[in-house]
Formats: structure tokens, sequence, C-alpha cells
């Protein structure tokens, strides 16, 4: 009974815990509470997920299908695989660790605040389990409104000019994004991720190879901004750096990347492999950029912001390699971007709140007064940085190594930025913790982390090593998720040069 | 064969009218000092019993009465409801903006449903020269409205500049109805269209075409005869506004279909590429003119501009679903905007205390609902999912890409990723810090009639974006009503 609609439920309970906090009074810490009890019953649900998947099993899980709107046939059909189970179950893990940072942070406005985070996170994981075109576009488009507001809200005074931006990036592509959509749909006839699958593989003749050039460049490029890749990356920075810091956490990566492995190589394998130079190239341009601009960065928050650019054009790398190792990392990528890169931006935000500035200069050796925090932040950059037993030493090496095969060439470039990422997060210890005390240290006292704090980083730090050391139980599930995208990818050029996927098989 | 009594056909205008006559009847009995809104309530009966007249005749078997002057069919019963649902929510609004006992109430009521009458004879009339007669009913009214703030300098100069170019336009339809009947020798609907083949003056038929178009098209603002809309938008009352940006556009919008689907079917190569210019021009024009303004009604002018031109586009589709769409879109488009006119009315009141965007600043904060309410109209004239805006838009462009227009389908879609830009910076001002003293700060506690008329829109709002399937099935089936729509009709146009 659970497990048939477990992802409607799933989906829909933070939209009804955000009409709870509509009518919630604005005292005391009611509507706190009340959220964080939300985030972790959604999170809850999530699990409920990999105990009931079935192993090795191609095709959706969980589905749900019913007739929304006759006419256009439109659907509400839910499903979850390999490929998205995880991200369904980093999100509502996600979205307690995000309550959790913003229970300080956010003291004014909380009503506001809490209910489009909430809607935030409906569409988020709306996202991950859409199947039906129609429906997914709606939950893509939906996740730039709360985001968008709250960063006018909550931002500085260029917040309302930085939430026009990331809007205006992530919405005039979406515009030609809904364009390919209705041309498939006029096409297809169906919106149904599944069956418009189906149509793209069996009436091969209804589809010229231009037409779908264009299509796949529609899809490719609204999806490109959202994760971001290098040229597209504009926004990123800034809205980082202004959105409260739950809403910065999920704002880049996940939703475009996974975008792109389940509609771009799902729907187009063909047509993928044709943009598959480009978008290498752009991954490991965006690897050594990200990279050298975090390296100059003298404020911290901005810093993280360039690594995450960083980090995250290692998952598009993966994603183009077109390979079972070099998808699996590049979903992996995607999960340990989630959990250390929202680490890091949790760890920037409460040195903020104790000191109140993001500037590195002003710091300096932190580690003697703060000795819990100095080892929060060592783990983290470590994770970040890819040491073995880590998590991020999993997703880069398989990305690399997936990579390998075909381009080695990019991946001795990318590798180059495995050791700039190492360079600048060790750098940045180094400048806030290491150094001689700064007179900003030495004359303001603040605590070290607080239960609370201990709340949101404890159980990322586990996960951190937990995902490092036992890689293997989550590779399973995607696994099964990813095998089948590369076997079209490759059947679909009819080249086979593949060793990893060789072997594999 | 017809057995239905001629007057149920005609039963939501009788009872309007029979309203308007009451109010006109009471208002000067009442003393001088007494409260006039209660004329608004009852005009506010009124109305709702004409929206159960309207589902009434949805019911009826479709036919014509008074000689073939009128029909009712699905899609007059289509807008009449959207009408009558505008009319209801723009007299709730101004039932609040308007403060104090004023003595002009009765006629302001009484002019609203003298116009809706109007509006709702446009919808139903498949007579061309029962059309013209509402039309000039539904303006007339309306010019009156838009004048109605005698003492500030704006009204009487909105007044005069609808009035001037509005019977402009009415000549020009005129004219084109004259044309139409010289060609074929008849001004009713439904017998244009089989005399149009055998016309030995097709020249003359396509000149009254080109006239009717630009009758309609000055009043539903489509570029270049949107000059009027903005001046006219910022002098009239916000309440009015509401409805004179919707109401008689979508009446407007009706007899176009009827006449291009209904009369003129055999002149569609020569119209859907008028229509084509008209829609790619409106939405841009509007758009890019939009993003300039600094006064909230302008921008919001140049956004009905816009949205025009976003319900042309369908009108190319020359398929059911194109029909369904256009009149669809009508509808969200009503509720959205009636719904952002609602807050405008209620935090600039009668005579306009906020103007500029910078003015609504921390709006969110004064008045939570409204800054709310706010956003989410804007949410949904940008065209974000689960709205009724977006629904419509995807309808619309779903439909021309049906038809084969990539072009305009691609313009169309850029055109809304622009038009977000300034409706966003609208929301955002609302939602961001006030300064100190912020003119939001004057905004006074919305009444009851406000918040139903908020409720109103909100939930139309939203129906039409989460559950659109009986509203669709409606148009769907007014679309219905036009024989000359069929696949076969896609075909010829799928090359283009």
């Amino acid at each position: 009974m659970l497990t048939n609609s477990i992802l409607t439920i799933t989906t829909f309970v933070p939209t009804a815990g955000a009409v709870v906090v509509a009518l919630l009074p604005r005292k005391g810490r009611i509507i706190q509470w009340w959220t964080l009890l939300v985030a972790l019953a959604t999170f809850v649900l999530t699990l409920h997920l990999p105990a009931h998947f079935t192993y090795g099993q191609q095709g959706f899980q969980f589905e749900q299908n019913y007739s929304w709107i006759n006419h256009p046939a439109i659907h509400y059909h839910l499903g979850v695989d390999g490929l998205s189970m995880w991200l369904v179950v980093l999100s509502g893990f996600l979205s307690v660790i995000g309550v959790l940072a913003s229970w300080n942070a956010i003291e004014r406005r909380t009503k506001e605040f809490y209910f489009l985070f909430l809607i935030q996170q409906t569409s988020i994981i709306g996202v991950f389990v859409a199947l039906d075109m129609f429906l997914y576009y709606g939950f893509w488009e939906l996740s730039l409104v709360p985001m968008a507001i709250l960063i006018a809200m909550f931002g500085s005074e260029r917040g309302p000019k930085t939430a026009l931006k990331f809007f205006s990036y992530t919405f005039i592509p979406s515009a030609l994004f809904l364009v390919a959509i209705l041309w498939m749909y006029a096409k297809t006839g169906t919106f149904d991720f599944v069956e418009m699958q189906r149509s793209l593989t069996t009436n091969v003749s209804l589809f010229s190879p231009q037409a779908l050039w264009w299509v796949t460049l529609a899809f490719l490029v609204a999806f490109a901004v959202k994760v971001p890749v290098f040229p597209l990356h504009g926004w990123l920075s800034d809205t980082i750096y202004e959105a409260p810091i739950a809403m910065a956490m999920v704002v880049a990566g996940k939703l475009g990347l996974y975008s792109i492995i389940r509609y771009v190589l799902g729907l187009f394998p063909a047509q993928a492999r044709i943009f598959g130079p480009l978008m290498i190239a752009l991954a490991v341009i965006g690897i050594l950029y990200g990279a050298g601009v975090a390296l100059a960065q003298t404020d911290v928050r901005r810093l993280v912001s360039y690594a995450m650019l960083s980090a995250l054009s290692f998952a598009t790398l993966g994603i183009f390699s077109f390979s079972v190792s070099g998808l699996d990392g590049a979903v992996y990528q995607t999960l340990n971007e989630g959990i250390s890169g929202s680490a890091i931006l949790i760890l920037v935000a409460f040195l903020h709140e104790r000191y109140g500035t993001y500037e590195m200069k002003q710091y300096g050796g932190l580690a003697a007064r703060l000795p819990n925090m100095a080892t929060f932040y060592v783990i983290t950059a470590l994770s970040l940085g890819g040491l073995p037993i880590l998590n991020g030493f999993v997703g880069e090496f398989l990305v690399l190594s997936g990579t390998f095969a075909q381009h080695w060439r990019w991946t001795f470039f990318a590798t180059l930025g495995v050791i700039l990422s190492a360079a600048y997060l060790l750098w940045m210890i180094q400048r806030i913790f290491y150094r001689p005390q700064s007179s900003m240290v030495i004359n303001s006292a603040a605590p070290d982390i607080l239960g609370r704090e201990y709340a949101a980083l404890v159980p990322i730090v586990i996960l951190m090593f937990c995902m490092g050391v036992f890689s293997p139980y989550w590779i399973h599930a995607i696994d099964d998720g990813v095998a089948g995208l590369a076997d079209r990818s490759a059947q679909a050029t009819h080249i086979i040069t593949n060793p990893v996927l060789a072997e594999k098989r | 064969m017809n057995t239905t009594p001629d007057v149920l056909r005609i039963l939501p205008e009788v009872i309007l009218t029979i309203t308007g006559v009451l109010i006109m009847v009471i208002e000067p009995s009442l003393p001088a000092g007494a409260n006039r809104k209660s004329m608004g309530w009852l005009a506010t009966v009124g109305v709702v019993a004409a929206l159960g007249a309207s589902l009434y005749q949805y019911q009826l078997p479709p036919g014509t009465g008074f000689f073939g002057f009128v029909q009712t069919d699905a899609f007059s019963a289509f807008f009449h409801v959207v009408i009558c649902g505008i009319v209801l929510a723009s007299m709730l609004i101004a039932l609040d903006s308007i403060g104090g006992p004023t003595g002009d109430l009765g006629e302001y009521f009484a002019l609203l449903c003298f116009g809706a009458v109007g509006m709702l004879l446009m919808t139903s009339a498949v007579e061309l020269l029962l059309v013209f007669i509402g039309l000039e009913i539904s303006s007339i009214s309306t010019y009156i409205l838009a004048g109605f703030r005698r003492k500030s300098a704006r009204g009487p100069e909105a007044a005069l500049k609808y009035f001037l170019l509005g019977s402009f336009a009415t000549a020009f339809f005129l004219y084109g109805i004259a044309l139409v009947f010289g060609a074929t020798g008849t001004t009713a609907v439904y017998t244009i269209a089989p005399q149009l083949g055998s016309s030995q003056m097709p020249l003359l038929a396509i000149a009254g075409l080109g006239m009717i178009l630009i009758g309609i098209g000055f009043k539903v603002s489509a570029v270049p005869f949107q000059v009027w809309t903005p001046d006219v938008y910022e002098g009239a009352p916000s309440p009015v506004v509401a409805l004179m940006s919707t109401a008689p556009k979508v009446a407007a919008f009706a007899v176009l279909l009827r006449v291009l689907y209904g009369a003129l079917p055999a002149l569609h190569t020569r119209w859907v590429p008028i229509v084509w210019w008209l829609s790619v021009l409106s939405m841009t024009f509007g758009n890019l003119g939009a993003l300039r303004q600094k006064s909230v009604k302008r921008m919001l002018a140049y956004s009905s501009i816009a949205h025009a031109g976003y319900i042309l586009a369908a009108f190319t589709a020359l398929s059911p679903d194109g029909v369904a769409a256009a009149s669809f879109y009508t509808f969200s488009y009503a509720a959205m905007n009636v719904g952002i006119f609602a807050v405008v009315s209620h935090a600039g009141g009668f005579d306009d205390r906020l103007t500029l965007i910078e003015d609504y600043r921390g709006l969110a904060y004064r008045s939570p609902l409204l800054g709310a309410a706010m956003a989410f109209f804007l949410i949904s004239l940008i065209g974000i999912p689960f709205t009724g805006g977006f629904f419509g838009k995807f309808y619309v462009f779903s439909s021309t890409l049906h038809a084969g227009f990539v072009w305009l389908t691609v313009i169309g879609l850029i055109n809304s990723g622009i038009a977000a830009f300034y409706y966003l910076r609208l929301a955002t001002a609302v939602y961001s810090k006030a300064p100190e003293t912020s003119p939001a700060d004057s905004v006074p506690r919305p009444a009851m009639s406000l918040l139903f008329a908020l409720l109103l829109t909100v939930a139309a709002t939203l129906i039409l974006g989460i559950v659109p399937g009986r509203i669709l099935d409606m148009a769907r089936a007014g679309a219905g009503t036009y024989s000359s729509v069929n696949p076969a009709a896609d075909a010829n146009t799928a090359n283009r």
C-alpha cells in the first residue's frame, strides 16, 4: 500500500507542511520545530525507497501513473530507478540539514522562509521522481520561484538584482526547452518519458537528425545552466553568496546533472554523442577555471562557490565519457557535492555567524580557539579534495578512470584540477585556522561548535566516511540505473571502444 | 425544432439589464448622505444571478433565438461565464477601494451592469450588426467608467483618449461589416461562410476582413493599434482597469473567433499571416515596452498587450485546439490580471496612491496577505507551472507548434522569458527590505469584499493551473461548435 503511493506522499508531505506553516502563529520557534518535523518525516519517507528497492531490475520502480489531463495527454507519472533513488534520499537528508543550518541564521520572516523552503523541497523531489515531461517541467520551473524570492528577501542590498539574474539565467533557456518538449509532443503524441523513449527508438524515421540536434541542444543548454557548465556559470557565485545557506546548498548541481543523464542521454543518446567532445572540453575548462578562480579568492564564501563549479564539472566530465564507470562516478560526485558542498557552506555560515565576515584576511589562528570547528573544516576540505577513504575520492576516481580510456589528454588536465583543489582548500584552512592569531580572533570571543550545530554536521561527516568506505552499497543501485544508458549510447553510434564498458559486460 | 423560449437565449443579459435599471431607479431615492455601497451589493447579486444563468445556458440544447440574431452554445456559455466572473470580481474590488459614501456609486455600478450586457451580447451574437450593438454598449459604458476620477487631471484625459480611439476603432469595425455585406449580401455570421464561396467580389470581403481586424485589434490592444493602452490604464481608476483590461478584450476575442472561424474560414490563407504578425508584434513590443516602465499600471498595460499577442498566436493554429487554447488563455489571463489589479486597487486606492514599482517595496511586510497575493499573480503572469498562466501558454504554444509554426512558438516562449524579468522585478520589490518610510505603509486593511475577490481569482488561477480538465473540456466543447476547424486544415499549414 505504502509502496504504491510512497513517491506521491514523499513529494507532497513538504507542501502539506508548508500550508500548515502559513497558518501557524509567528511565535517563538513553533515554525522551526514544525518544519524540522516535516523535514524529518520527508527524510524517513525517502528511506523507504532504498529499503524496498529491487536491485538488478531494469526500468522504474514505485511507479504511479494516472491520467491527469485528457487532452493534451498529460499523465501524473512518478517513478524512480537507480539513477534517481539516491538523489531523492539525498534531498530528504539535506532538507533536515537545511532546517538545522537555518535555525539561528533566519530569525525574521520565518514564516515566509520556511513556507518557501518546504515548497522548494517538493519541487526538488518532484524533479527526481516525475516521469512525465509536463510534470517534470512543472517541478523544474517551480524550483526557481522560492529560490528567487528568498534571495531577494534575505540577500544583501544586491539581493533583488541577484535574484533577477539567477531567475533569468535559468528561465530563458527553459523557454526554449519548453519549445523542445512541445515539439517532441507534437511528434510523439505523448509527454511520458518512457513512451517518448520508446517512440524515439522504434520510429526513427519520424525524426530528422537535424531537428533532433536542435532539440537536444535546447535540453542540454537548459540543464547545463542549472549545473552550471563552464560558460553558463555567471549566476552561480552571486547566488551562492546572496542566498540563505539552506537554499545555497541545493541551488547548484543535482537537478541539472540528473536531468542531463535522464533526458539528454536517455532520450537522445546519438545526439549526446555529438555534443560529447564539446562537453568534455567545457567540463575540463570548468574544472581548471573554477579551481584557478577559487585560488584567487580572498572571500571564503566566493571561494566555495568556485570550488563548487570545479567539483560539479567533474560530474559533467563523467557523464560525457558515456562509460558505466564515468556515469557511476558522475552520479556519485553529484551526491558528494550535495553532501560535502553543503557541509562547507554550513561551516562557512557558522564562521560568519560568529565573526560577521567572510574575508579570510581577517581570520588567522582560529584552530587554537575553535578546535572542533577546525576538525570539521579539515575533514570537509579533505572530502572535497578527494582524499581516499572519504566520499570525494570515489567519485573523482570513477570519473577519471571512466574518462581516461577515450580522452586521456583531457583526463590529464582534469587530474590537475584535483591537485589544484587540494591547494585552494588547504590554503583556505591555513589562512583561517593556522596563521598567527589575528586581532579579530583575539578580540572577539566566540563559542566552538554548539549542540544544534553538531546535529547538522555529525551526520554529514559520518556519511562522508561511509560513502568513502562502503561505496559499493550506493554504486550497486546507481549501476542499475546507468548501465542501460551507457549501452544505449554505445549502440547509438556502434562504437564500442570503451574497455571499461566491455569489462563490465 | 427550436422549442427553447427566445428569452432564455439572452437570460443573463436580461438579468443584468434589470439590475442596472433597478439601481438607476433606487439610487436617487436614497437620502443624500446615505451609504450607497448597498447599490454595489445589489449589482453583485445581479451578476451572480447572471453567472448562474450563463451556466444554465451551458446546459441548454444549443440553438438560436430572435430570428437567428443570438446563439447560445458551449462557446458563448464559456465566454459568458468568464465575463460574468470578471465583472463580479471587479465589482467586489470597487466595493473595497471606493472609500466612504460617494454620490456617484449608483451610476458606477449601473454602468458596470450595462457594460457587461454589451460584452455578453458580443459573445452570443451571431449577427454582425448585433455584435456591433453589443460592442457599442460595452464601449460607451467603459468610456464613462475610465473617466470616473473627474477631479484628477489624468481621469478625463484617459477617458477622452479611450473614447476617441475607441470610436475610431468601432467605425472601422462597422465599415468592415458593410464591406462583408457588400461581398456576400448577408451579415449573419453563419451564412457568410457559404455565401463567400460563390461571392463575385472576393476583394471586398478581404477588405472587410482587414477593417474588422483593425477594429478588433484596437479593442484587444494588439500592436500596432495599442497606443492608447498605457495612458488609459494609467489614468483610469484601478478597479475600472481590472475590468477594462480583461472583460472587453475577452469579448472582443470571442467576436474575433466567431468572425474568423465562423464567418471567414475560407479566407484563412489571408488572415493567418496577418494574425501571425499581429501576434509577434504584440508580444515583442508589449514585453520590450514593459521592461522600460517604472509605473506599475503602465507596466501592466504593456504586459496586457503582450498577453493579447499570446492569445492571437493561438488563432493561427486553425484547429479545435487553437480555438480552445485561445478561449482557455482568455480565462486564465482574466483570472490573473483581475487578481493583480485587485491588489493594485487596494494598495493604491481609487485615486492611485502607489504608482511606481519602487512604491511597492516592502508591501509584503506591511501586509503579508497582499504581498503574497501579488507575488502569486506575478508568478502566474510569468508563466510558472501549476498556475493558469502557465497552462494557458503551454496550451497555446502546443497548438501553434502542432500546426507547424515553429518560429511563432520560439518567439512566443522567448518573449515569455523576457517578460519574467519585469514581473519578477515587481515581485522582488514587494519582498525586498522596505525603506524607512515606505509609501506602502499607508495601505489599509482589506475589506471583506476584496478578500472575496482575491479568493475568487486565486482559486481560479490555481484551478486553471492544476486541475484544468473541466474548463478545458468546456473550452474544447466551445471550439467544437466550429465546423470550419478540422484536421484537414492542419495539413494545409503544416508546411509553413
